[in-house]
């Protein structure tokens, strides 16, 4: 029953996918003229003599000479076959450059959604057991400011706070030694130590939406008459809370999945670019930018497979955790 | 000995920062395994009691006065204050579940949709007699069985979604008495439930408390109820006691006004034709309505004539590639009747028999699969099912509704005005002024202030809410008006404000209505013919007279049955009222059964216009 569910799903993804890319595709091909016409008139700008005879032969190398169609076609093509093309730019494959950053932009944003969690949680659920009180009202105070100051202003106050009063600097992610080196034990220490100031700045603004999510979904579950069951069995309130209403509350964070996985990868592009962080965030932009379209089509593409992959995770997870969808799921039509 | 007793109790609450007493000296008792029923309409403070004796009250509500003793009998001679114990404490969580068990009026919201059956019922045992798994396990199946559930090791595992009203209270009441408490709180555990099923759970509860002769305080507004279960009755009233005693005599010798109303204020089968229901607080007096000019052309032809209707839904998983399991539920199976001008025809039936979606399929809310529908005014006849665009936008005003619920069926962001106003905008009734005009004499139909017409919804009372959704039906001059268990949502006394209005609108402005309920009482009081619902198909349908006096079918007898009666002469049967269900078609008559290969049904006329769904071949002594 499950299994073919999930079965289901992934068939549902295929034609997903396949649309996705033809706008993801569509969309890179809009704006006039492709990389090579751009490097060349940036190099016409500096006066240098662009070799004519080699951007046409680039040109032909990679395609560009044929219709959009058939492009995308080998595009697609190679896609399936694990390959995201080559970057113009940067003169390596796609799958190169983009895994370097990977890995730390999923430590960052790993660490920012923890963080996220462990500390909207137990506010939320204060809020919720607490509603109107004192504490109540700072804490909701608290999450309102972090929520309205903006990620990249906080970056600056906190670079230069730590400038002036620690004399250290705190942008990147790991120390200048380290960078494009195997990993190490010291790596992983210099990354560490880097690591908490993004995760707090990403984290504010999410976990401000956060409490409010939490405590907005308790009070509603709080209401509800089985609550009042569970403490009419003589529960302790903890123990009545967490069994109840918060676990029903809990389908709400899990649909959020598929909105969380995506930007695990992507990251948070402003703030990655004031703390000059290697993550994904800033490699994107540049990508779109110099039109470096198999960069920022295959990594596009890429975030698109990780919102659906995030969207099945999701379903599925709350098909084995609410007996509603499971056992009902074919609603009564 | 008293189980609980409650001395000169006060309970108040503090909304807005100002306080309000909701119970006010209130002092009663509980025997040891007797049955006490504290009746009163809602807002009197009953809830709150039993909430209070849980410890359960909001947080803003707390006991000001008083004591609440709790003796348990397995450790007589010493006696708890509830009301002196830590809100949260030990002491009352070892009470709660433990030697006091509640269940609630809706069995649906009170059991959690996400856990099982045996893990909810589990986690009441182990929390105040930690026993075994597998012992535990032998111990839930064994109540689960002894509450009526056919398959307990089934049973355990399922979840409340999963199973009937009636079910899912069984459910509870297991829950609820696992660990045996010496007391049970029953907060109006069978309203939400359909007749026969309430007299199934009913008589449950009365074995129960036989074999473990726990005490049960039972929170109800139904007299009927109440005359059937009750050994001691205590009336509330505004958090004020107003009269209690052994039920003999409050029921024989009733003394306090107030519950003399109340006795009068519900309908019943043995009314008088013309009686009058008498409401317990005189709503706001209103002119009778101006006589309408005669219609021209008055015909013998029905209003309404409904022939064959029939509508299937199609439920169950659609798979991706295949048929997947489709099973085809038949909610309407060819139903036929005729509604007579000026007359009311009763719909009656159980939850799920089909009688909304009729009236859902008559308002042209739902396309039928087969059948016809005539709407003759007398002038012309309209086939209402063939009316489409324009010719169907036109037809509308002629038929309205009155829903059940007055809280939801009214927007809450419009005021009073707006509403009754909308119906003559959308068919361009009239211009500005005048429809003010008639909005306001629309308010002084249905007896309500015109003063109140920028309010909105939530500044009115739910009878209130009723008039302003009864105005608005009437707001378009309408022919026919359905009205969907209007007064199932009120209290006793408002109910009989509701249907007396009904009943003089009806008079002074030949409307006919089409009165769909499940409470036979209601449509005793204010139908002219009744049509008895089961599994989708009118199984009878005969003068209400005749109805009630010679039933035929024998779901309208189970139904009849299992009516609980506000009198102590006429106890409710329970072991004949409907065995496992009354519309469970094995335990018809073999001649009211649709065989699998034998000649199909039809309805068989008993004379006087009286129908029953039978046999051809059925013999008329059967029906006797």
């Amino acid at each position: 029953m499950l299994l073919q569910y999930i079965l289901k799903r992934i068939l549902v993804m295929i034609p997903t996918l396949l649309v996705t890319s033809a706008l993801i595709f569509t969309v890179i091909n809009l704006p006039e003229g492709d990389y090579f016409e751009t490097l060349a008139a940036e190099m016409a700008a500096q006066g240098e003599k662009a070799d004519l005879s080699r951007i046409e032969f680039l040109k032909k190398e990679y395609g560009f000479d044929k219709p959009p169609l058939e492009r995308y076609v080998w595009w697609v093509a190679g896609l399936l076959k694990g390959d995201m093309g080559y970057s113009f730019e940067y003169q390596r494959p796609v799958n190169e450059i983009v895994g370097d950053r990977l890995l730390l932009t999923m430590v960052v944003s790993f660490f920012t959604i923890i963080f996220t969690w462990v500390v909207a949680f137990p506010i939320g659920i204060y809020s919720a057991t607490h509603q109107y009180s004192w504490g109540d009202y700072g804490l909701t105070f608290l999450g309102l400011l972090g929520l309205a100051i903006p990620h990249f202003l906080l970056a600056l106050v906190f670079m230069y706070t730590a400038n002036v009063w620690f004399g250290t600097s705190i942008g990147g992610l790991v120390d200048p030694q380290y960078l494009n080196q195997p990993m190490s034990w010291d790596k992983v220490k210099s990354v560490l130590e880097h690591l908490w100031i993004p995760v707090i700045i990403i984290g504010a603004g999410g976990t401000a939406g956060m409490i409010r999510a939490v405590r907005a979904n308790l009070l509603d579950e709080l209401q509800k008459q089985y609550y009042v069951t569970a403490r009419a069995k003589g529960l302790p309130p903890g123990k009545a809370l967490r069994k109840y209403p918060l676990r029903m509350s809990l389908n709400f964070f899990i649909s959020d999945i598929g909105d969380i996985l995506p930007s695990i990868v992507s990251g948070a592009e402003i703030v990655a670019i004031v703390l000059s962080l290697q993550t994904t965030g800033p490699l994107l932009i540049r990508a779109l930018q110099s039109q470096d379209m198999y960069l920022a089509g295959s990594f596009l593409m890429f975030l698109s497979f990780m919102t659906v992959i995030g969207v099945l995770i999701s379903d599925i997870a709350l098909a084995i955790l609410d007996p509603r969808i499971r056992l009902q799921g074919a609603a009564t039509k | 000995m008293d189980i609980l007793r409650i001395n000169d109790v006060r309970i108040g609450f503090t909304v807005h920062g100002l306080a309000r007493d909701v119970v006010k000296g209130v002092s009663l008792r509980v025997p040891a395994g007797k049955t006490v029923a504290l009746v009163g309409e809602s807002g009197s403070g009953k809830s709150v009691i039993s909430q209070a004796i849980m410890g359960l009250l909001p947080r803003n509500g707390g006991v000001t006065g008083g004591e609440i003793l709790f003796r348990d009998p397995q450790t007589p001679g010493s006696s708890v204050d509830i009301a002196g114990l830590k809100p949260e404490g030990k002491e009352i969580r070892a009470l709660r579940g433990g030697r006091i068990g509640m269940i609630f009026q809706e069995p649906m919201s009170s059991l959690s949709p996400v856990h099982t059956i045996g893990n909810q019922i589990e986690e009441a045992l182990q929390l105040h007699r930690p026993t075994g798994k597998a012992e535990a396990r032998a111990l839930i199946e064994a109540m689960l069985k002894r509450v009526g559930f056919k398959d307990p090791a089934r049973a355990y595992g399922l979840y409340s979604f999963e199973l009937s009203g009636g079910l899912r209270q069984r459910a509870m009441l297991a829950m609820a008495l696992i660990c045996q408490p010496a007391l049970l709180i029953a907060d109006e555990p069978t309203t939400a439930l359909d007749v026969t099923i309430q007299a199934q759970v009913l008589d449950l509860m009365r074995d129960l408390q036989a074999e473990m002769g726990m005490a049960i305080l039972l929170i109800t507004h139904d007299l009927g109820v109440v005359a059937n279960m009750a050994d001691e009755v205590v009336v509330i009233y505004h958090g004020e006691i107003m009269e209690s005693g052994p039920v003999e005599d409050i029921f024989r010798r009733p003394r306090h006004p107030y519950l003399k109303a109340l006795l009068k204020a519900s309908p019943h089968f043995d009314m008088e034709d013309g009686e009058r229901l008498v409401a317990l607080r005189e709503a706001r007096p209103r002119p009778p309505a101006a006589a309408r000019p005669p219609k021209p052309a008055e015909t013998a032809a029905p209003l309404l004539s409904v022939s064959g209707l029939r509508k299937t839904y199609t439920t169950g998983s659609r798979k991706f590639f295949g048929k997947g399991t489709l099973s085809t539920v038949v909610a309407v199976d060819d139903v036929s009747f005729e509604i007579r001008r000026g007359e009311c025809l009763g719909l009656v039936g159980e939850s799920g028999c089909g009688k909304t979606t009729v009236s859902k399929i008559v308002m042209r809310a739902v396309t039928p699969d087969a059948g016809e529908i005539v709407f003759d005014d007398g002038r012309s006849r309209t086939d209402v099912l063939a009316l489409k665009g324009e010719a169907l936008r036109e037809f509308r005003p002629r038929v309205q509704m009155i829903f059940q619920d007055p809280v939801s069926s009214l927007s809450p962001r419009m005021t009073v005005m707006s509403i009754l106003r909308e119906p003559l905008v959308i068919h361009g009734r009239g211009e500005g002024a005048d429809q003010i005009g008639r909005v306001r004499a629309l308010m002084e139909d249905v007896g309500l202030d015109a003063r109140f017409l920028n309010r909105y919804p939530h500044s009115f009372s739910g009878g209130q809410r009723q008039r302003i959704g009864i105005a608005r039906a009437l707001a378009l001059d309408p022919e026919l008006i359905i009205c969907d268990e209007p007064v199932s949502a009120l209290d006793v006394s408002v109910q009989a404000q509701i249907l007396n209005l009904l009943k003089d609108l009806q008079a002074e402005r030949r409307l006919t209505f089409l009165f769909i309920s499940h409470n036979l009482a209601v449509v005793n009081y204010m139908a002219d013919r009744i049509a008895v619902m089961a599994n989708g198909r009118i199984v009878e349908i005969a003068p209400r007279h005749t109805l009630f006096t010679q039933p035929a079918h024998p779901y309208t007898k189970a139904l009849l049955k299992s009516v609980p009666f506000a009198d102590l002469d006429r106890p409710l049967d329970f072991k004949l009222a409907a065995p496992g269900g009354a519309s469970d078609q094995s335990h018809w008559g073999k001649a009211f059964r649709q065989e699998r290969d034998g000649s199909a049904l039809t309805q068989v006329a008993l004379g006087d216009g009286h129908f029953v769904l039978a046999n051809p071949g059925i013999d008329r002594r059967e029906m006797v």
